[in-house]
C-alpha cells in the first residue's frame, strides 16, 4: 500500500537546518539553487536530512531515473500545478462575502481537483515506471479515481458548471444605472468596425487592449447583476447550493496531498541539475557502498561552481578521484588559484549528495556512504592574532578527530595557512598520523608539500599548470607526485584576406 | 491601401540602421553634402533620401519606374509640393489638437481619441481625394497614376458616408450594450459589444408582454466605488472595439505617414534639381542596366559634392569601362584621382535610387551595394597598428561581399612597405574580381599596379591623372598605363616655386 514517494515510513524524522558544513561545501547554494524551483512548497528539510540507509536510497534513485523520463516528469509538474490551484481557489472560497460568487469558486476547485486527478491517473496508466515507489502510487491512484464516491463527485461538478457555462446575458450601461437582460442575438459591433477600416490595415500596430485582468473580485454591483442573472436563469444556481452545502470542506484525499509535496524534491532536483547538464556537464547514479572503501569518480564536478557559472563562459573543469586498496587520504597540493578547494568541495558534494538518493555531478561515481561529514576550512575573516588562530584551528581539528570515526569523511581545506611552514609541517605530520591510524576518507588541501609524501595510506594529487603557458590554470587536478613547481601575409592570413581565404568567404 | 511611389509592388519600410560600413561610405564620398542640398535643413527629408540612396535598388524596373514618377514631379512640382502638404497637416494638427493615444488606460477614452483623430484624418483624406480628382489625368508615370485612381476608388463618396456614419454610432448615445458570460467563481467574463437593436427583443416587444425580463440598478448617490465599476464593466466591452478605432486610426495615419515618406524623396529630388539648375549644371537620367551586363559608360561626369560647393573646381570625365570588372587609377598626387572616384560612387548611388545622375550621359550596371575602403588620415598609432586596422576593415568587408557589389579603394594597403603593400593588395584585388565584385582601385602601390598591367586581362582599364608634358595637371583622369613615379615632386616644386615667387 503506498505512503510516501520520499520515505518508507509515515512519519520520518526530518531536520529543520542544514547541517554544519553545509557552507563551507557551498551546498546551501545547491539547496537554495533547488529549493526556489518550487517556492510553494518548504522541502529544504528533505535536502538537510540525508539517510545511510541503503535501501532507501535505492528507493530514491529509481523513482528519480522514472522521473528523468520527460512524459512522467511533465504528468508530475501538471499535477502539482493543479494542486496548487486547487488550494488557491479554495483558500480564495473561504474568503470571498457574496454567496453565489463563494460557490462558484468552490467549484472552481472541485473542478481542476478532478481534472488534475484524473490526468495524473490516464497519463500514468498509459506510462509504466520502473520504481516501486510510483508503481504502488499509480496503483494507488488508479483505486482512488474508479471509486464511486470520486465519480459523483466528477459528474456533479461536471453537470454544475455545462449549465453555467450556458448562462449569457446582457448589460446595458448607462451613466449612474446598469439594466440586466437575457441575450437575445444582439450582433457583435467590433467586427463592423474592423471590416469598415480594414482597408488601410498594413503591418503590424500597437495592441491598445487594455490588459482588463479578471482579478478574482467582486464588489456590490457586480453582485447585484450576478443576483439578476441569478433570478432570469434560476435552475443551476439551485443546483450549485446544493453542491456546495453537500462536498465543502471534504473532497481532498490526504495521500495525494503529501505526494504532490514530497515529489517536489525530485521535480526541483531535476530542474536543477537540466540546465547544469544542458552545459555538458555529467550527472550520475552512484554506486552506494557502505563497507568497502574503495571509491571511483570520473568527470567529477563542484556542482555549485557549475550554477553560478551557468551564464558565464567559463568553463567548469571535471576531474577524477580513485581509491585503491588502503588509499583513504587524497592529499592536495599545486600553485593557488588552481582548483584545490573546487576539488575539495566536490568530494564533499559528492558524498553528501549521494546519501540524498538523488544524482550526483559525475560521469561516473562509486562512493562509500560515510557515517558523517567534517570539514574545516579556513575563514579568511577571523584573522585575529595568530596565536589565537592557530589554537581555534587546532581546537577545531581536535574536535573533529574526536568526533570522527573511521567511517567518517573529513575535509581539511588550508588549515595552518597563517603559520611559519615549519610549524605547518610539524603539526601537519602530527594530525596525519592521527588520521592515518582513524582510517577515515580524508581530503587534505595544503600547501605543505611533505604531507604529500607521507606514505600509507596517502594520495598525493597536484592542481597542473600548461607547461608550455604557467600563467594559465588548467583547473585539473591529478595524482602525480608534489614537485613544489615573418608578418605581412601571417597578418593577412589572421584577417582572412589570403586570396583562397576571401574566395571561401565571399557566396557565390 | 498603399502608397507605392517608390516600388511598384511594396511599401517603402525604412530600417533605419545602415551596415557598419555605411558611415565610412558617407564620410568617403562626402554623402553629407548631398544629403544637406536635398533636404534643404528638413531632418525628416535627410533621413529618407539617406535611407534610399543607400539601400542601393538593384532592381532595374523599380528605377526606371521611379525615374518616371520623379520626371512627373518635376514636370507639376506645384501639385506634389501640395499632396506633400496633406501628410504635414496631419501633423500639424495632431500637435495643435493634442490627438494621440498616449498612455491612454481605458478603452473609453482610447476609444474617444482614435474617433476624434479618425475624424480629422478623413478630412485630410478628403483633401487628397479632391487633387486626385482634379490633376490626376495630367500625370503620365505609372506610380502616380495607380495611386490616384487607388484614390478614387477606394475613398468614394459611398465609403466616406459610412465612415461618417460609424464615426457618429461610436459616441454611443442610448448606452453601451455589453453581453457576458459566466466565468470562474461565477465572474462575469467573455464581454462582447453589442450593437444595440429595437427590432428584435427590444423595447416594443416588453411593452408589449412578449420580451424577457429585464432588472434595473440604479446606484446610491455618492457610490463612487460603483461609478468604477461600471466604467470598468464598460470598459470591458468596449476594450476590443476601442482598439480596433485607435488601429485603424493608426493605419491611416501611417498611410499617411508612408505618402509623407514616400514624397519626401521626391521632394529632395526636386530640391537637389532646383539647385543645381540654378548653378548651370546638367543632370541626365541615366540608363541602368542589369548586373551581368557589366557596363559603365560616363560623358561630362563631374563630383556633384563638389558641384554643391561651388562649380568651379569640377572637371568633368569621360570614361569607357564596359565589360571592365576592375578599374585601375594611377597618376600624380592632387591629379584628381580622388575625385573622379568619388564621383563613380556618388553617380552609382544616384542612379540606384532613381535619381538622375550630374553628367551628361551616363549607363551603368547596377550593383549589390557599393562599398569604400579609403586610407585614413594620418594618426598617432604605429605603422603595425595601422596595417592592422585596414585588415581589419578590409575584414569585416568581405563578411557583407557578395558577387555584384562594388569596392571602391583610395591609396588602400599603404600603410606598410611598397612590396607588401603590393602583395596584399594582389591577394585581396585578385580574390574579390574572381568573385565578381566590380572595384575601382586608386593606388600609388606602382608594383601592384604594374604587375596587373603585366597580366594585359581584358576586364582590367587603367587610368591615370592626365598630366601635361610640360608637368601641369588637368585634373582630368584619361586611359594609361601606370608610371613608375609618382608626382610628389610636381606639387614640391609648383608650392616650393608659388612661395619663393
Amino acid at each position: 500500500m503506498f505512503k510516501s514517494i520520499l520515505f518508507d515510513t509515515v512519519s520520518p524524522s526530518l531536520r529543520e537546518t542544514p547541517p554544519d558544513f553545509f557552507a563551507d561545501l557551498n551546498l546551501d547554494q545547491v539547496v537554495e539553487g533547488v529549493a526556489t524551483r518550487v517556492e510553494d512548497y518548504d522541502i529544504r528539510p528533505f535536502f538537510y536530512s540525508p539517510l545511510r540507509d541503503v535501501e532507501l536510497i535505492r528507493y530514491r534513485q529509481a523513482i528519480m531515473r522514472d522521473l528523468e523520463d520527460e512524459a512522467i516528469l511533465k504528468s508530475v509538474k501538471e499535477f502539482s500545478r493543479g494542486m496548487r490551484a486547487v488550494r488557491r481557489y479554495t483558500a480564495l472560497s473561504d474568503k470571498l462575502m457574496y454567496e453565489y460568487h463563494k460557490m462558484g469558486w468552490f467549484l472552481e476547485a472541485v473542478w481542476v481537483y478532478v481534472e488534475t486527478v484524473r490526468r495524473l491517473q490516464e497519463t500514468l496508466s498509459r506510462l509504466s515506471p520502473g520504481s516501486r515507489g510510483f508503481a504502488d502510487f499509480k496503483a494507488y491512484i488508479t483505486e482512488y479515481a474508479t471509486s464511486p464516491e470520486f465519480i459523483t463527485l466528477a459528474e456533479e461538478a461536471r453537470r454544475i458548471k455545462d449549465a453555467l457555462n450556458r448562462v449569457e446575458y446582457v448589460l446595458i450601461i448607462k451613466s449612474g444605472k446598469v439594466s440586466v437582460k437575457r441575450y437575445e442575438g444582439e450582433p457583435a459591433y467590433t467586427p463592423e468596425i474592423e471590416e469598415v477600416f480594414e482597408k488601410f490595415r498594413q503591418g503590424d500596430v500597437r495592441d491598445y487592449r487594455v490588459d482588463m485582468r479578471e482579478n478574482g473580485g467582486m464588489d456590490h454591483v457586480e453582485a447585484r447583476i450576478l443576483e439578476f442573472v441569478a433570478r432570469l436563469f434560476p435552475e443551476p444556481f439551485a443546483a450549485l447550493r446544493a453542491f456546495y452545502d453537500r462536498y465543502h470542506g471534504n473532497f481532498f484525499d490526504a495521500v495525494l496531498a503529501r505526494f504532490d509535496e514530497e515529489v517536489q524534491f525530485y521535480v526541483a532536483y531535476l530542474e536543477f541539475i537540466r540546465e547544469i547538464r544542458r552545459k555538458g556537464l555529467p550527472f550520475s547514479y552512484p554506486e552506494i557502498d557502505v563497507t568497502g572503501r574503495e571509491e571511483e569518480v570520473k568527470d567529477g564536478f563542484d556542482v555549485a561552481l557549475a550554477y553560478r557559472l551557468l551564464h558565464s563562459d567559463t568553463p567548469v573543469i571535471c576531474n577524477d578521484v580513485r581509491l585503491r586498496g588502503e588509499e583513504r587520504i587524497l592529499v592536495v597540493t599545486g600553485p593557488n588559484q588552481g582548483g584545490k578547494t573546487t576539488f575539495a568541495r566536490m568530494v564533499g558534494q559528492l558524498h553528501y549528495l549521494a546519501g540524498l538518493g538523488v544524482p550526483v555531478p559525475a560521469r561516473y561515481a562509486r562512493l562509500f556512504l560515510p557515517d558523517r561529514i567534517f570539514t574545516h576550512f579556513e575563514r579568511e575573516e577571523d584573522v585575529r592574532n595568530l596565536r589565537g588562530k592557530l589554537q581555534d584551528d587546532l581546537i577545531r581539528i581536535h574536535d573533529i578527530l574526536v568526533r570522527a570515526t573511521g567511517e567518517s569523511l573529513i575535509i581539511l581545506n588550508e588549515i595552518f595557512a597563517s603559520t611559519t611552514l615549519e610549524d605547518a609541517t610539524f603539526l601537519g605530520k602530527r594530525i596525519m598520523e592521527q588520521l592515518q591510524a582513524l582510517d577515515a576518507l580524508c581530503v587534505w588541501v595544503t600547501f605543505v608539500d611533505e604531507l604529500a609524501r607521507s606514505g600509507g595510506k596517502v594520495v598525493s594529487m597536484v592542481s597542473m599548470v600548461d607547461p608550455q603557458r604557467p600563467e594559465v590554470r588548467t583547473f585539473k587536478i591529478v595524482r602525480r607526485a608534489a614537485d613544489g613547481l615573418a608578418y605581412a601575409l601571417s597578418i593577412v592570413r589572421k584577417h582572412g584576406l589570403t586570396y583562397e581565404q576571401i574566395v571561401e568567404r565571399i557566396p557565390s | 491601401m498603399n502608397v507605392l511611389l517608390l516600388y511598384p509592388d511594396r511599401r517603402f519600410q525604412p530600417e533605419g540602421a545602415f551596415p557598419p560600413q555605411t558611415e565610412d561610405l558617407v564620410a568617403d564620398l562626402g554623402l553629407d553634402v548631398l544629403f544637406e542640398a536635398m533636404s534643404q535643413g528638413d531632418e525628416f527629408i535627410h533621413d529618407v533620401v539617406k535611407e534610399v540612396l543607400l539601400s542601393g535598388e538593384t532592381d532595374v524596373r523599380t528605377i526606371r519606374y521611379r525615374q518616371a514618377v520623379l520626371q512627373d514631379c518635376l514636370a507639376h512640382p506645384d501639385v506634389v509640393r501640395r499632396m506633400y502638404d496633406v501628410p504635414l497637416q496631419a501633423l500639424k494638427r495632431k500637435r495643435e489638437q493634442w490627438l494621440g493615444i498616449f498612455g491612454s488606460y481605458y478603452p473609453s477614452s482610447i476609444l474617444s481619441s482614435g474617433r476624434h483623430m479618425l475624424e480629422v484624418y478623413f478630412e485630410l483624406l478628403r483633401e487628397l481625394r479632391q487633387i486626385a480628382d482634379r490633376y490626376g489625368t495630367s500625370f503620365r508615370s505609372p506610380g502616380f497614376r495607380r495611386f490616384f485612381a487607388m484614390l478614387q476608388q477606394e475613398l468614394d463618396d459611398a465609403y466616406l458616408a459610412t465612415v461618417s456614419r460609424h464615426l457618429k454610432m461610436l459616441r454611443f448615445r442610448r448606452g453601451v450594450w455589453v453581453s457576458a458570460r459566466l466565468g470562474r467563481g461565477n465572474e462575469g467574463t467573455g464581454y462582447v459589444l453589442r450593437r444595440p437593436d429595437a427590432s428584435n427583443g427590444g423595447w416594443m416587444h416588453r411593452i408589449l408582454g412578449k420580451g424577457s425580463p429585464i432588472y434595473t440598478y440604479t446606484l446610491p448617490s455618492r457610490d463612487d466605488q460603483g461609478v468604477r465599476t461600471l466604467a470598468q464593466l464598460r470598459d470591458r466591452g468596449l476594450n476590443r472595439a476601442a482598439n480596433a478605432v485607435a488601429q485603424a486610426a493608426e493605419h491611416v495615419e501611417s498611410f499617411l505617414m508612408a505618402l509623407r515618406a514616400e514624397l519626401a524623396f521626391y521632394i529632395g529630388a526636386l530640391n537637389l534639381a532646383e539647385m543645381l539648375d540654378r548653378l548651370g549644371m546638367p543632370v541626365t537620367f541615366p540608363v541602368p542596366a542589369p548586373l551581368e551586363e557589366e557596363r559603365w559608360q560616363a560623358r561630362g561626369l563631374y563630383n556633384i559634392v563638389l558641384a554643391l560647393n561651388g562649380p568651379s573646381k569640377v572637371v568633368p570625365n569621360d570614361v569607357s569601362a564596359d565589360g571592365k570588372r576592375l578599374v585601375i587609377i594611377t597618376g600624380a598626387n592632387q591629379g584628381g584621382k580622388s575625385t573622379f572616384l568619388r564621383s563613380v560612387g556618388l553617380a552609382q548611388l544616384m542612379m540606384q535610387s532613381g535619381m538622375f545622375v550630374p553628367a551628361v550621359e551616363f549607363s551603368a550596371s547596377v550593383s549589390r551595394h557599393v562599398f569604400t575602403h579609403f586610407k585614413r588620415e594620418e594618426d598617432s598609432t604605429m605603422k603595425s597598428g595601422k596595417l592592422d586596422e585596414e585588415l581589419a576593415r578590409m575584414s569585416r568587408i568581405v563578411d557583407r561581399l557578395r558577387p555584384g557589389a562594388m569596392v571602391l579603394f583610395n591609396e588602400s594597403f599603404a600603410a606598410t612597405n611598397e612590396h607588401e603593400g603590393s602583395e596584399i593588395a594582389r591577394h585581396i584585388v585578385s580574390a574579390l574580381v574572381a568573385r565578381g565584385i566590380r572595384v575601382f582601385f586608386v593606388t600609388h602601390l606602382y608594383e601592384f599596379a604594374r604587375g596587373l598591367w603585366e597580366e594585359g586581362r581584358e576586364d582590367t582599364l587603367f587610368l591615370r591623372a592626365e598630366r601635361r608634358p610640360d608637368g601641369r595637371r588637368t585634373f582630368r583622369i584619361i586611359p594609361g598605363a601606370p608610371l613608375p613615379t609618382g608626382f610628389g615632386p610636381d606639387l614640391y616644386r609648383e608650392i616650393f616655386a608659388s612661395s619663393s615667387s
